[in-house]
């Protein structure tokens, strides 16, 4: 089609804007931008169609959802969302679980920022076998440790108390937190700790005044994380609890009664454990994207 | 980065450790106490060496549930994967329809695990829920309690709507990190879509890809609370997997013994399988070094 080359400028200024035109249309045709958007709204609406039918559930009635399949609550009720807000034990349930959750946050935080930063600037004895180490406790499944840890917190009289949750999800949160923490160190010069150094700053002052407003992003996704896994971790949590520090999903079990279960009730909990989600992820939703990588892309 | 031979790095680690060690060690050593002995009471036990290890890797129940457990992670691997790559292929990338994709995309991982299980309870029951009514009104015998297939099926797909999200984000963010330029320079050479994805995106997504993988490896090994709610582990033992059988074994049936030495085989499988990813992530690592020194 092509294959005289052109002599002028001219001519070649044209063939060059033709051949753009070309590859324009050719690359982004109307219709396959809808397919595009076609096929993200059909992902979309697969992840919110059981999402939908929750809160479908959480607004009918028990008579109403035994009754028969409808859309939309034809009777809307706040009925399910009242015992939630007015029945100690239930709400008590969410103030419980974000109790351990906020604990453990402020634990790890605490105990990860040193020892990532740690890792990302030093070589010491044993620091690979470490790291090692630390993501082999990521990768142990909780059921292993249930009986175990149900016997030492007994022990030590933790029992039934919220740090003794929020110590129980140290055991995946701290790796977690150092792996991610570190990805995001390693990314800011060495150059600046050396400086601030030279400038006469202690490791402590230096670390609080300017490390940790630079990796302020990466400390936002960890937190992020942290939450994530601490509040969507319920087997260690109810194991760990029996009425004081009560986790929500070990209320939610008092549904099933000798009547069967309680299915509006249940959908309402169901929908209230989502919104602390939505809300801490609105927070981050610029920096997500990089923090599921780790901090590594 | 060039790192600092300093052995006082160790004082910066020792927090750390201590709480580690407490919720790791401690009740790690305990787990293996019991492997070795037969305990009767707090004060009657034997010392039985490594039977309780041999009785378990003999044990045909605990075979089948190994091999469901592989088929199940290895069956959500195969389908979370390529999809979670179509997926963030197709989010948008700026204006408020990537804010508000991202967080509709991100909803599914910050649902509490039981929770999700009692979302597709409600969702795949026959009488109340809308795809299992759905599927019985279009003719289908849709029943989890009484079919294994069905019950294998709706759990696969409870997995994909939860999971694949985390394989999304990952290779979205990784996507974000091509600089523009590798774009222009494949249109100057007229690449195809196909080209641009094989050499420009794909290569790119490994990194990210090999950390999800190793993610979702991980989780699904040590799934419990989704298929727990949502099936109770049946029709029969259909979809009980390792994690289930062990908890049934510790806590239900209080065999110590035996349910220590299961627990310390099933995590030495995870270690096994997650050294091999983390060797190839921390190899990979090298490899960027090297580039982007050269």
């Amino acid at each position: 089609m092509t294959d005289s080359i052109p002599a002028t400028p001219e001519a070649v200024r044209k063939s060059a804007a033709a051949a753009d035109a070309r590859r324009r249309r050719k690359a982004r045709p109307a219709s396959r931008q809808w397919r595009r958007r076609g096929l993200m709204a059909a992902y979309i609406v697969f992840v919110l169609l059981p999402i939908y039918w929750l809160l479908n559930m959480s607004f009918q009635s028990n008579t109403e959802i035994l009754g028969g399949l409808t859309l939309w609550p034809e009777t809307f009720t706040l009925e399910h969302y009242a015992k939630i807000f007015t029945e100690p034990n239930w709400y008590m349930g969410y103030v419980n679980s974000i109790t351990y959750v906020l604990m453990n946050m402020a634990i790890t935080i605490v105990v990860a920022l040193p020892a990532a930063y740690a890792f990302s600037r030093y070589h010491f004895i044993g620091d690979k076998h470490l790291f090692f180490w630390l993501l082999t406790n990521l990768m142990a499944p909780p059921a292993v440790f249930l009986l175990p840890y149900f016997q030492l917190y007994y022990t030590v009289g933790l029992f039934d108390t919220h740090i003794a949750v929020a110590l129980a999800h140290c055991l995946f949160n701290i790796p977690l937190a150092v792996w991610i923490l570190e990805g995001f160190m390693s990314g800011v010069p060495k150059e600046i700790d050396e400086t601030a150094f030279i400038d006469g700053y202690s490791f402590p002052k230096f670390f609080v005044k300017i490390f940790i407003p630079m990796i302020s992003s990466g400390i936002g996704v960890t937190l992020f994380f942290l939450f994530m896994f601490s509040w969507v971790e319920l087997l260690l949590a109810s194991t760990l609890t029996a009425t004081n520090a009560q986790p929500i999903a070990s209320v939610m079990t008092q549904t099933k009664g000798a009547s069967g279960i309680d299915w509006g009730t249940l959908a309402a909990a169901g929908a209230l454990t989502i919104l602390p989600g939505i809300v801490v992820v609105y927070f981050v939703r610029h920096h997500i994207a990089k923090g599921f990588a780790l901090g590594r892309t | 980065m060039h790192k600092v031979q300093n052995n006082r790095a160790w004082w910066l680690i020792l927090p750390m450790l201590l709480l580690v060690a407490f919720s790791a060690i401690i009740p790690l050593m305990t787990v293996v106490n019991y492997s070795v002995q037969d305990v009767f009471d707090a004060n009657t036990r034997y010392f039985t060496g490594t039977e309780w290890f041999r009785e378990m890797l003999n044990d045909p129940d605990l075979h089948a549930a190994v091999l469901r457990q592989f088929a199940f992670s290895l069956t959500v691997l195969a389908i979370e994967v390529p999809l979670g790559i179509g997926i963030a292929l197709l989010m948008p990338k700026k204006g408020w329809q990537a804010s508000a994709v991202l967080i509709l995309v991100t909803m599914p991982l910050l649902i509490p695990w039981n929770v999700v299980g009692s979302i597709w309870q409600i969702f795949t029951r026959g009488d109340i829920g809308l795809m299992g009514w759905s599927l019985r009104e279009l003719g289908y015998e849709y029943n989890i309690t009484a079919s294994p297939v069905d019950a294998w099926l709706t759990i696969v797909l409870m997995d994909v709507w939860h999971w694949t999200p985390l394989i999304a984000l990952l290779c979205y963010s990784g996507l974000r990190s091509i600089p523009d330029a590798y774009y222009q320079a494949a249109r100057i050479d007229r690449a195809s879509r196909w080209a641009v994805f094989r050499f420009i995106q794909l290569p790119k997504l490994t990194n990210v890809l090999v950390i999800g993988i190793l993610l979702r490896f991980m989780h699904s090994f040590m799934i419990y609370a989704e298929p727990f709610v949502l099936t109770g582990g049946g029709p029969g033992s259909s979809t009980t997997f390792l994690s289930q059988s062990l908890t049934t074994m510790a806590i239900g049936q209080q065999d110590l013994g035996p349910s220590a030495a299961f627990s310390l085989i099933y995590f030495l499988i995870i270690l096994l399988v997650s050294w091999v990813f983390y060797t190839a992530i921390m190899n990979m690592q090298k490899d960027n070094k090297k580039q982007g020194e050269a």
